[in-house]
């Protein structure tokens, strides 16, 4: 870039790599750590896990995005067209998976209806005559 | 550049000298290239693609009662390793890594004009590329030819508490673990396997010893399937899957025969089946972008090598373009990463 040196952009390029390779150590070291496979027995909830690791791999985006693509270095007009859009991204996630969510609940609620059928039917012995009785 | 000025002025000598600025095709919106700008309106929708492919997985994982822990699925490293979870990911992960660094490099000495620089970094990059397809190949290889996971069928499953996919009768498991089928047979004392010969197994099924079925009442010379012991919701295929199995019944409840007279019987696999196809085709679709970015760095690498762009003038744009899209797959590969082996 214009207002850099060569060696300042070296230095700066070379600066990035390590902290984006010192990120995804600190994240593959928290999922085994988080997963036992570091301290026997410590289990951290799933919910942590995620937020840690999105956060983790939100830094390293922008770190990609902005130093290496030199999106730093945009006019604010470019850098608005292509990043606003990607918000749209963020109703698409809420919406999808709290759909997504909401088949699990169900599959749950069916599951246990249909132990329910499938109970009743077996007691009974002969099923064909009890759902005949019902229907009457 | 020069003739097509004077041609658009002549057309709009009437107008003032304000509206020519803008609309004579020399001005840059945005200060940058017309072939930069697309390229990054590229990206954008690329990443809406991605994002796609990602919500759809993720929307279907937590529809799922459970799912395949990655660091099971996962864990194995050339060279006969096992249970090795996310080393050999981590090391794909830092391929690509280091190549998007050289790319940098690559662009900043097309900066200052220095040709040969330009030539190794991006041949670097290109390395680097190769070493990641090679990894991914190897990855897939061993989760197709070694661990049965196809588009279809996934050997992967994770028991629950709720029993959809735990059945305490194929042996003692722990709720929440990830086990591939196949290897369910080594807790039944595999450890004796040179006792007895593979049988008819040997042909197809010599570079993995845990295919011997060691379940009670099981023998792997039988027909499709075959029934563990007195066990009556679960059968055992030929490629050694264990299927959930079920008799089918009408809307009335009533047990549907089949054609020789008895109950008709039906299995399915007891894994997540979208698994397979999601893995296959996100990662697949990333590595094709990945192997679509190393045919583009030795085109024009080979240009730069040749000396076109310095014929153009125009400072290597075609480099930073090219950049641009290598760190774009480098971005991509952060959120397969997250959503595939890290959480």
């Amino acid at each position: 870039m214009g207002h850099m040196t060569h060696e300042e952009s070296v230095k700066s390029a070379t600066k990035w790599i390590i902290v984006l390779a010192v990120i995804t150590i600190c994240e593959v070291l928290f999922a085994l750590l988080g997963k036992g496979y570091i301290i026997e027995g410590v289990h951290f909830p799933v919910w942590i896990m995620a937020l840690v690791m999105i956060v983790m791999s939100l830094v390293k985006a922008y770190l990609i995005v902005y130093e290496f693509m030199h999106m730093k270095y945009e006019v604010p007009g470019l850098v608005k067209s292509v990043l606003l859009p990607t918000l749209l991204l963020v109703w698409a996630v809420i919406a999808f998976f709290w759909e997504g969510a909401d088949w699990n609940k169900r599959r749950s609620l069916i599951d246990n209806k249909n132990k329910e059928t499938v109970e009743t039917v077996r007691s009974s012995g002969q099923s064909g005559e009890l759902i005949k009785e019902l229907e009457q | 550049m020069a003739e097509t000025l004077t041609h658009t002025d002549k057309h709009h000598d009437h107008h003032d000298h304000h509206e020519g600025e803008n609309w004579d095709g020399g001005a840059q919106p945005f200060k940058a290239s017309y072939g930069k700008l697309m390229m990054w309106y590229f990206l954008l929708s690329d990443a809406f693609t991605f994002a796609g492919f990602l919500i759809a997985y993720g929307a279907l994982r937590i529809a799922m009662p459970s799912w395949p822990i990655a660091d099971k699925v996962f864990s194995t490293f050339p060279g006969g390793f096992h249970e090795k979870p996310l080393y050999f990911v981590t090391l794909m992960t830092f391929i690509l890594l280091f190549s998007s660094y050289t790319m940098v490099r690559a662009v900043q000495d097309g900066h200052r004009e220095y040709k040969k620089g330009i030539v190794v970094w991006m041949a670097l990059t290109i390395l680097g590329g190769l070493a990641f397809l090679g990894c991914q190949a190897w990855e897939w290889n061993t989760l197709i030819g070694k661990e049965h996971m196809t588009i279809t069928k996934n050997p992967f499953f994770t028991t629950t508490e709720h029993g959809t996919y735990l059945d305490p009768e194929l042996g003692a498991m722990v709720p929440g673990e990830t086990i591939l089928l196949h290897k369910i047979q080594t807790a039944h004392g595999a450890d004796d396997h040179g006792d007895h010969g593979h049988g008819g197994d040997h042909g197809h099924a010599d570079d993995h010893g845990d295919h011997d079925h060691h379940l009670p009442g099981f023998t792997t010379t039988d027909a499709t399937y075959n029934s563990i012991g007195d066990q009556k919701y679960a059968v055992v295929d030929k490629n050694g899957f264990i299927l959930h199995k079920y008799t089918v019944q009408d809307e009335n409840g009533i047990t549907i025969n089949g054609e020789d007279g008895k109950p008709l019987v039906k299995t399915e696999s007891l894994g997540p089946k979208a698994f397979g196809a999601l893995f296959f085709f996100i990662t697949g679709f990333h590595g094709f972008h990945v192997f679509s970015g190393v045919v583009f760095l030795i085109i024009i690498m080979v240009n730069v090598a040749s000396g076109l762009y310095e014929k153009r003038r125009n400072g290597y744009e075609m480099v930073e373009k090219i950049g641009l899209y290598w760190h774009f797959v480098d971005l991509v590969w952060v959120f397969v990463f997250l959503v595939f082996y890290l959480i």
